[in-house]
């Protein structure tokens, strides 16, 4: 056994935290703060420069060819810094999508921008009246001679604002089983018939519920084979190991650390010295590890061929819950100054803390809720019944 | 990174395993409660050279990492073996670091000298609920700062335990003799804790592991309300989340181990990270599974309760898995702490 992740991983690391060091600015992350978009122009194109929009497609593909190991180090040290990668990662994965299905058209078009950092493209999944439930989607593409028609709403799509393209999974066919009479599609944000609303949450993340009315979009923008939607989708989600919460978890407790070494408690000693604050801190330096292990394992089993399907799950359930616990104990643990928010002047930890619980909240819903999760391991792992 | 057994850890693994199958089904782990000794098992371990394996080369043992031990404690910990086999293997090699302990070492690698260790300094010179001390012939204590070898003495009472552990207060008498002093006592001691505290992390790994094994089986199989009880959220949902910590237990564990050798600067707070979250683990995956027996998990007949009991006994001798968390913060952010 070896549980290094390896040089090629620590020079990247390296590389990452000095690159975060210069691009990613105290005003860009303040920028993140207040408009809650996290997909910044600058920072993208800074991105691309390094070659990082794509560091795990093959070279041919315009990518570096690096291993999911190495790109851990990448997105462990992103995560950490609070980096503006949202609308990076929704973009790349599409385009890799359409690097796998698409037509040469649709390649042409959209692979070279995607890589160039000059597209943003958005997930249309999550409806008003559905979104665990994907595959009840609800929104419908009707076909005529020249193309598609699409009628629908899709409640947070995420910088469908500031997006060119939507990845929409459309209903083509209401008369086949939900799972096969789906379609996505590429839709063309700028046109007659789209409307944005923000939408805005707990954290200050900016969303947005998206309506289509009457939206056309040519068959050229037809991603995969008709009623193939649901498949597609998992081309999608196949690179994604894992969606795993550790730099998060990390950020934090550097944060908890820091004020508890600075704050006095009632006895004049820092904070850090109190039993219930040393636990606490023990506890989630505890659960980061563990965060990071069942991470790294879903990444290291991809690179040795093993399924990592509910693994990943694992991963993903274990860090966005811990880290929600977390967030809660620590704030608990401030006492009543836990309660003075960010951007007042005389909340802890520059308000860190109390923003980790509300921005926590959200890691346990999206990217399939912990009960999706659940299901998942209790199903394919432990071999227990579907519900009924 | 690379998460594989070596083709000789899978054959110790498989072993070991082979050999617990044999030697320690439930039947006899129950038959030698309470006192928690199975005479017959240990013979086949020290036959097996489970012990002597543990020591270094240069001292005359086998030579096996902390990893191998790590590994060989989960199948104990499957078992819930009925033998002080971890308590024996940390002794074995904390005698082998000091000179003063070489005859206690002769006897122990020959297979004829069953010495374990107190977990928690001596107390009023008593060193308390020591594992195996209700069996050894000889425990090694710290008492102060003066590492002893206190010889059992005939008619040591077992003390009667959560576990069926075979515990037991040994007060430290005039026949002790010292091992080491002062600054060197103390290090080789913390040694010996961090190893004891990984290897039993290792078991408590093994037992939630089996335990979630048992309680999986038993909800695929009970019917209520015309359905599987695993086909229910309530039950499913909270399986799927001791599956998740006995992943990450064993991941953590196994890190800890291989730590020891790999990475030394991380090693005492890796060792106490597994052995709080180990703890934790087995305590939470044992209730379920005993829990989602329904009455039945309640009954001494069922095996439920045999892990449920040891996954509280085997790490609460050591302490509550708060005393590892505040460990981990003070050896990572130097509190000097209390
Ligand atoms: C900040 C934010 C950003 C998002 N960004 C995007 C985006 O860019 N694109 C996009 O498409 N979506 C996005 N989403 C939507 C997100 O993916 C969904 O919210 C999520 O999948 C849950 O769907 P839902 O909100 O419809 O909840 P529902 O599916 O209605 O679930 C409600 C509750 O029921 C539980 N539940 C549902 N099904 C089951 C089941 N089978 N067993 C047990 N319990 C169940 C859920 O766990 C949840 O607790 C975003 C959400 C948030 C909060």
């Amino acid at each position: 056994m070896d549980f290094r992740l390896g040089d090629k991983s620590e020079v990247l690391r390296k590389e990452a935290r000095e690159f975060l060091r210069e691009v990613l600015t105290p005003e860009m992350v303040e920028e993140c703060y207040r408009t809650g978009v996290m997909h910044n122009v600058e920072f993208t194109k800074a991105m691309r420069d390094k070659g990082w929009l794509a560091p795990g497609w093959p070279v041919e593909y315009g990518g570096q060819g690096r291993d999911p190991i190495e790109i851990l180090a990448l997105s462990e040290e992103m995560a950490r810094a609070g980096a503006p990668t949202y609308g990076i990662g929704t973009t790349m994965m599409i385009a890799w999508v359409i690097n796998m299905v698409g037509t040469e058209e649709q390649k042409r078009e959209i692979l070279p921008k995607a890589l160039a950092g000059d597209i943003v493209i958005a997930l249309g999944f999550t409806e008003p009246e559905n979104g665990s439930d994907a595959a009840a989607a609800a929104t419908r593409a009707v076909q005529s001679d020249e193309g598609w028609t699409i009628n629908g709403s899709k409640m947070f799509t995420t910088n469908a604002h500031i997006a060119d393209y939507v990845f929409m999974l459309a209903r083509t066919d209401p008369d086949a089983p939900k799972h096969r009479g789906l379609t996505t599609f590429l839709v063309p944000m700028k046109q007659e018939g789209v409307e944005v609303q923000p939408v805005f949450t707990l954290s200050g993340e900016r969303t947005n519920i998206t309506f289509y009315n009457d939206v056309f979009v040519s068959d050229q923008w037809r991603i995969g084979e008709v009623n193939a939607g649901w498949r597609v989708m998992s081309v999608a989600f196949e690179r994604e190991h894992s969606a795993a919460f550790v730099g998060e978890q990390e950020r934090l407790l550097d944060h908890v650390v820091a004020w508890a070494r600075e704050t006095p408690g009632e006895d004049g000693l820092p904070r850090i010295e109190e039993a219930g604050v040393r636990e606490r801190i023990g506890r989630a330096a505890t659960e980061i590890e563990v965060s990071q292990l069942l991470q790294r394992r879903t990444a290291w089993m991809s690179t040795v061929d093993l399924p990592t399907h509910m693994k990943g799950s694992m991963s993903k359930l274990f860090s966005s819950e811990r880290l929600e616990r977390q967030a809660a104990d620590f704030v608990e643990m401030l006492g009543p100054d836990g309660v003075r928010g960010r951007g007042d002047p005389t909340a802890p930890a520059n308000g860190e803390i109390e923003h980790a619980l509300r921005h926590s909240k959200g890691t346990t819903i999206y990217a399939g809720t912990s009960e999706i999760q659940r299901n998942i391991i209790a199903q394919h792992e432990l071999g227990l019944p579907r519900p009924k | 990174m690379d998460l594989r057994l070596t083709e000789e850890q899978q054959q110790l693994v498989e072993a070991f395993a082979s050999l617990y199958a044999d030697a320690a089904p439930s039947d006899r782990v129950r038959s030698a409660e309470p006192g928690g000794h199975l005479p017959e098992l240990w013979d086949r371990l020290v036959a097996t050279g489970a012990v002597e394996m543990a020591v270094p080369e240069d001292a005359g043992g086998g030579g096996a990492s902390l990893l191998d031990l790590a590994l060989v404690a989960e199948q104990h910990g499957r078992a819930v073996a009925p033998a002080p086999l971890i308590e024996a293997q940390v002794a074995g090699r904390l005698l082998s670091r000091l000179p003063a302990g070489a005859d206690a070492l002769a006897g122990v690698i020959a297979g004829n000298r069953l010495v374990t260790v107190g977990v928690r300094p001596a107390r009023d010179g008593v060193a308390t609920l020591v594992p195996g001390g209700a069996v050894a012939d000889a425990i090694v204590a710290l008492d102060e700062d003066r590492l002893v070898l206190v010889p059992v003495p005939e008619g040591t009472r077992h003390v009667v335990n959560t576990g069926a552990m075979p515990l037991a207060d040994i007060a430290i008498g005039a026949d002790a003799t010292e091992l080491a002093t002062g600054a060197d006592a103390l290090a080789a001691y913390a040694i010996a804790l961090d190893e004891w505290r990984v290897l039993t992390a290792g078991a408590l790994v093994g037992i939630a592991q089996r335990a979630l094994e048992i309680g999986v089986a038993y909800v695929k199989e009970r019917h209520a309300f015309g359905q599987p009880i695993g086909g229910f959220q309530a039950v499913a949902h909270r399986l799927a989340d001791r599956a998740t910590e006995v992943d990450g237990a064993q991941l953590l564990t196994r890190e800890a181990a291989w730590a020891a050798a790999e990475d030394p600067q991380r090693a005492p707070e890796l060792a106490a990270m597994a052995f709080g979250f180990a703890a934790d683990t087995a305590r939470d995956t044992t209730y379920y599974a005993l829990h989602f027996h329904g009455g039945y998990g309640f009954m001494l007949e069922y095996d439920a309760q045999l892990y449920f009991r040891r996954a509280r006994a085997w790490a609460g001798v050591l302490g509550e898995p708060r005393d590892a968390y505040r460990r981990v913060s003070d050896l990572r952010y130097a509190a000097v702490g209390a």
